[in-house]
Formats: C-alpha cells, sequence, structure tokens
C-alpha cells in the first residue's frame, strides 16, 4: 500500500464520519421538532370541538351535562395573573435597574446571581412557601395568595430582561445626559429606562406568558372553586388547575373541555411568545445592530 | 442641589431594596421550610432520607423512594433530552451558520416548545404519550428484551420511563437554546485554524468547537437537570404516583415534586412536616444545581458574550 493510498482511507474515513454526524444532528433536530408538531396538532384538534361561547362563558355544570363552560377559571387566571404582574413589575423593574446600573456594587453581583437562582426554582415549593406564609395566617385558599405565589415566579424573570435590555442602552446616552446637568436618578428614569424600554416590555409580556401557565404554585395557595370570584380572599378557579382535575377526572365530558382549556392556553401563550419575538424582537434586534 | 441629591438617594434606595427583596425572598422561603419541617427533620434526623417507609397511619416517612424516582426520571431524560438538545444547537449553530433568518427561525420554533405549559404536557402525556410509549415502545422492547431487568414487568404506560420521555422532551429548549448561545459565542478563529488544517465540518465542531464551548454546555445541561428535578404537573399525572425502589423501568413510581403535589393538601401534624422536608430537599437541591449551572456559565461568560 503506497502512502497516498493510505491517506485517501483515513480521508473517507474521516468523510464518513463527518456525513455520519451530519445526519445524526438532524436526526436530533428531528426528534426535537416531532413532539412540538404532535402536541400542537393534538390540541388544536381535540381542543377546537370543546371551543362554544357556552364553553367561554358559563359556569362548570356537573358531569356530562351540556352547556358547561370554564368561565371561572378564565376569569380567576385573569385576575391572579394581573395582581401578580402589579406586585412583580415594580419589585423586578426596579432590581433590574439595580442589577445594570449599580452592576459594580458587590450587593449588585450578589442579588443578580440569586436572581437567577431564583428563576431555575421548582415552583411547587414556591406554592408551598406562599402556604405558609399566606393560606396559613389568612386561613383560606385566595386569589390574593395565588397572585403571590405567581408573582414570586415573574419578579425573577421581570428582573432579568430588565437589566440585560437596560445594559445595551450604549454608556454614551447615560453620559451625555449626566453632562447636560440631569441627576443621575433622572437619567435613569427619563434616558434609560425610555430607550430600554421594549427590552422591558418583552420581559414583562414573557413573565406574564409563563405565569398563565404555571399550575404547581396554585395548587395550595388559590386551589379551586366552580365559582366567579366575589372577593380576593376565597378559593379561585384557573384554567391550569382546571386541566389538571379535568384531565385525571375520566368524566369524558371534562376531559373534552380540558382539551378545550389546553387550546385556549396555548393560543394566549403562543400569541404572547409570537408577538414578542416578531414584534418587539426585531426591533430589539435592530437597536442591537445600530 | 439638595434636592437632586435626595432623588439619587431615593431612587438608589428603591432599587436596592428591591434587589435585597430577591435575596430575602429566598432566606425566607429557606427559614419558613425548615420552620415547618422541623418535627419531621428532629424526628427522623438523616434516616429521613434513607428511610424506605411512607406509611401515614404509622406515622412512618422516608424520603427514599421519591429521591429515587426523581433520579431515575430525571436520568432518562438527561440521557434522551441531552444528545438531542446538543444537536439541535450544532445544528443551528455550526450548519445554518451561512442561513442566520432560518437558524433564527428554527430556534424560536424550538423555545415555543418551553411556552408550552406543564399541565398542557401532562394532559397530552396522559391521552397521548402514554398509550403511544406502551404499545409501540414499552411493549415491543418488554416482548424481546423482557430478561433485562430494565424492561421487564408488565407495562401499563404509568411509570419511569413514560415520565422520564415527558420530561425529555420538556427540558431540550431549555438545555439547547443555552448550548446554542454559548456555541455562537465560540470565536471564529477557532473554526478557521481548524478548517486551515483541513479538517472536517465534524472535525472542527469536535475538537475545536465543543471543547471551547464545554463549560457553558456544561451549564446548560445543569440548567436542565435542575428544570427536571423540579418539574412537577407533567410528571404527576404519568408517574403511576406509587412509591417503588426497583430497576424496572416499565412499573409505576413517585418523585419529590409529584409527593407534594398529591398529598399535601390532606396532609396535617407530623404527615405535613415530612413533606415539606421532602420540599426542603427538593429546594437544597435545586439551590446547589442552579448555584452550579449559574457558575459555570458566568465563568464562561467573562470574557464572552454569552446570555442565559
Amino acid at each position: 500500500m503506497t502512502k497516498s493510498n493510505l491517506s485517501a482511507n483515513v480521508s473517507l474515513q474521516r468523510k464518513i464520519v463527518n456525513v455520519l454526524m451530519t445526519i445524526l444532528v438532524l436526526v436530533a433536530v428531528v426528534l426535537a421538532l416531532v413532539p412540538l408538531i404532535l402536541i400542537l396538532g393534538d390540541v388544536f384538534v381535540k381542543g377546537a370541538p370543546a371551543m362554544s361561547l357556552d364553553f367561554l362563558i358559563n359556569r362548570p355544570t356537573a358531569p356530562n351535562l351540556p352547556g358547561g363552560g370554564i368561565a371561572p377559571a378564565i376569569e380567576g387566571s385573569f385576575v391572579m395573573v394581573g395582581l401578580a404582574t402589579l406586585i412583580s413589575i415594580p419589585i423586578g423593574v426596579g432590581a433590574g435597574i439595580f442589577f445594570s446600573e449599580w452592576s459594580t456594587s458587590k450587593l449588585s453581583t450578589v442579588s443578580g446571581f440569586m436572581n437567577d437562582v431564583l428563576t431555575g426554582f421548582p415552583t411547587m415549593v414556591i406554592g408551598l412557601f406562599v402556604f405558609i406564609l399566606i393560606v396559613l395566617t389568612t386561613k383560606t385558599y385566595s386569589a390574593f395568595a395565588g397572585g403571590v405565589a405567581l408573582s414570586f415566579i415573574m419578579t425573577p424573570i421581570i428582573a432579568r430582561t430588565t437589566s440585560e435590555s437596560l445594559k445595551l442602552v450604549p454608556t454614551t446616552l447615560r453620559e451625555a445626559s449626566m453632562a447636560l446637568g440631569i441627576p443621575r436618578w433622572k437619567t435613569i428614569l427619563r434616558i434609560v429606562l425610555g430607550t430600554g424600554k421594549n427590552g422591558l416590555l418583552t420581559g414583562i409580556l414573557l413573565a406574564i406568558a409563563r405565569a398563565s401557565g404555571e399550575t404547581a404554585p396554585l395548587l395550595f395557595t388559590a386551589a379551586t372553586s366552580t365559582l366567579f370570584i366575589k372577593n380576593l380572599m376565597q378559593p379561585t378557579a384557573s384554567i391550569t388547575i382546571l386541566i389538571y382535575y379535568y384531565a385525571l377526572s375520566s368524566v369524558p365530558s371534562w376531559i373534552s373541555q380540558a382539551w378545550g382549556a389546553a387550546l385556549l392556553l396555548i393560543i394566549i401563550m403562543l400569541s404572547l411568545n409570537l408577538f414578542v419575538k416578531l414584534v418587539i424582537g426585531r426591533s430589539l434586534t435592530e437597536a442591537r445592530m445600530e | 442641589m439638595q434636592f437632586r441629591l435626595n432623588g439619587d438617594a431615593i431612587l438608589t434606595i428603591l432599587v436596592a431594596a428591591a434587589a435585597l427583596f430577591i435575596i430575602g425572598l429566598i432566606v425566607a422561603i429557606t427559614v419558613e421550610l425548615y420552620h415547618i419541617a422541623a418535627p419531621s427533620i428532629f424526628r427522623f434526623g438523616p434516616a429521613f432520607l434513607s428511610g424506605e417507609e411512607w406509611e401515614v397511619n404509622k406515622n412512618e416517612f422516608g424520603a427514599l423512594p421519591f429521591i429515587y424516582g426523581t433520579l431515575v426520571t430525571s436520568a432518562i431524560a438527561i440521557l434522551i433530552g441531552f444528545p438531542i438538545s446538543l444537536g439541535v444547537a450544532i445544528f443551528i449553530s455550526e450548519k445554518l451558520k451561512s442561513h442566520r433568518m432560518f437558524g433564527y427561525s428554527l430556534g424560536t420554533v424550538v423555545d415555543l416548545l418551553a411556552a408550552v405549559p406543564s399541565v398542557v404536557y401532562g394532559l397530552w402525556g396522559v391521552f397521548v404519550l402514554v398509550p403511544l410509549l406502551r404499545d409501540y415502545i414499552e411493549k415491543p422492547l418488554n416482548h424481546y428484551l423482557g430478561f433485562i431487568p430494565l424492561f421487564s414487568g408488565h407495562p401499563e404506560g404509568f411509570d419511569f420511563f413514560s415520565a422520564g420521555i415527558i420530561l425529555a422532551i420538556m427540558i431540550i429548549p431549555t438545555m439547547s437554546a443555552v448550548s446554542r448561545d454559548v456555541l455562537k459565542a465560540v470565536p471564529n478563529n477557532q473554526r478557521e485554524a481548524m478548517y486551515s488544517l483541513g479538517a472536517t465540518d465534524w472535525e472542527v465542531t469536535q475538537k475545536s468547537v465543543l471543547p471551547y464551548a464545554r463549560s457553558g454546555i456544561f451549564g446548560g445541561f445543569i440548567l436542565g437537570l435542575g428544570r427536571a428535578f423540579g418539574e412537577t404537573m407533567a410528571v404527576v399525572m404519568v408517574i403511576g404516583n406509587i412509591p417503588n425502589i426497583t430497576a424496572n423501568l416499565f412499573s409505576p413510581g413517585y418523585t419529590l415534586s409529584s409527593l407534594i403535589a398529591n398529598e399535601f393538601g390532606e396532609s396535617t401534624g407530623l404527615y405535613e412536616s415530612s413533606i415539606i422536608e421532602i420540599a426542603l430537599i427538593l429546594f437544597a437541591v435545586a439551590l446547589l444545581v442552579n448555584f452550579v449551572a449559574r457558575f459555570l456559565l458566568w465563568r464562561m461568560s467573562r470574557g464572552m458574550e454569552v446570555k442565559v
């Protein structure tokens, strides 16, 4: 065997490995996409028949009676996510400003790190914490407790996206503003926040999307109910908890409604995410390129 | 002048307070959980971790079956999910280098998997995935390879295996997003140097890109593991919820978080305290896992632009 033959063999082997690995990588992509297509497809196919006006505006009925809806759950989710948004925006944005504008301080590094740790937390544990903190003291499951639990999940997300988008604001803007004699607090609130507002909005919308899909933190804080909300201190239904109980109920009409509720949830989540990616995301990318 | 100084001071105090709130939250969670878990901690001590009994009537509580279930399902999830995530990341960052828009779109689509709520994964798992796995994977494996303890028994579908698969699907977006950002952050001259030596595409990826990005990829791996540990709803719906320590993947099991979801509502006294101790274990593991992952990513991002 001549030398050139040998090197031809080796290089053939390397080429084969290269092709094999390319195929494997493609297989991985297919394997990652198949579940997504299956889930979305199944939710649309099985959820669409449950959709109706009754479904959206009525209270639940007894098993297998027609005309029942999930309106209290929709209302409950809306109220609790709204409450959580009100709580988490000031804290999250405030912490985000601190992470980005005071980034040299030790407290900023430590709390920023803790914030990231908190985003990866088991949400079940946060639910139990709020149970101990609020449900045990007020002696009732409530929309208030559910909203607080969701706010603890939203706050770190808002804080992180706020600080990331404020870091993208050019330092020259801050310097120019300060050079005009505008105090630092006004520079931050008007100039820096104003320039980074798209990023802020992204973070808030993503946090809302995340909170709307949470189940575990609501199990022992808001619990569930079949009634509309009269006040914030009573057990409250939510779309996610309803899906959980209905899915395991073995009542055909409820299972069908669980798929309908899942479809509703998916539509909300996808539109929030796509809105962020396509509308705000694009202007963010442009801002980054400038 | 006096007024301006005050404005600055007020803003500093407000935003620092918001940041302190984050730290306070983690401290408060630790303290509160410990407070309620204390009776169980003092009663059982370290034996709680190795106890196999979970008998409410006898007031006998041990966490081992649940720790076992969490570890086994997470291991299945990682074994299946990690290679796939890495493949997706390599595809987007290396193969689609010259097709930015397509790569971005594919990344967006995979990210959408992360936006699907876990209870929807659970619903889909119960009515679609479980029958699918039982009939087309578990039964054939059981039939032909049933002599291996892993695949023995009578597959019903609601078991460790199904829970592991659904977790794998759920952690793929997390892990692939991190790996993708990390691979994208590898400087191009790393690749060019390798190409100039006559390397093939795969050799460039294998010998130059992956080693450079390894600590970041490992960070993403750990982050995915953390998500698998903590995931509740999807798992509780498909795992069967029977405490079980067995090598057989086709038998029902129980995890730390699904125990909390199922039993906390009706628990009182020592029973309640034991469940909170379970939550404390979950909390400690999550803290450790996230700590390690964030540290690795942070170390990697020094000198590189990596966003997580």
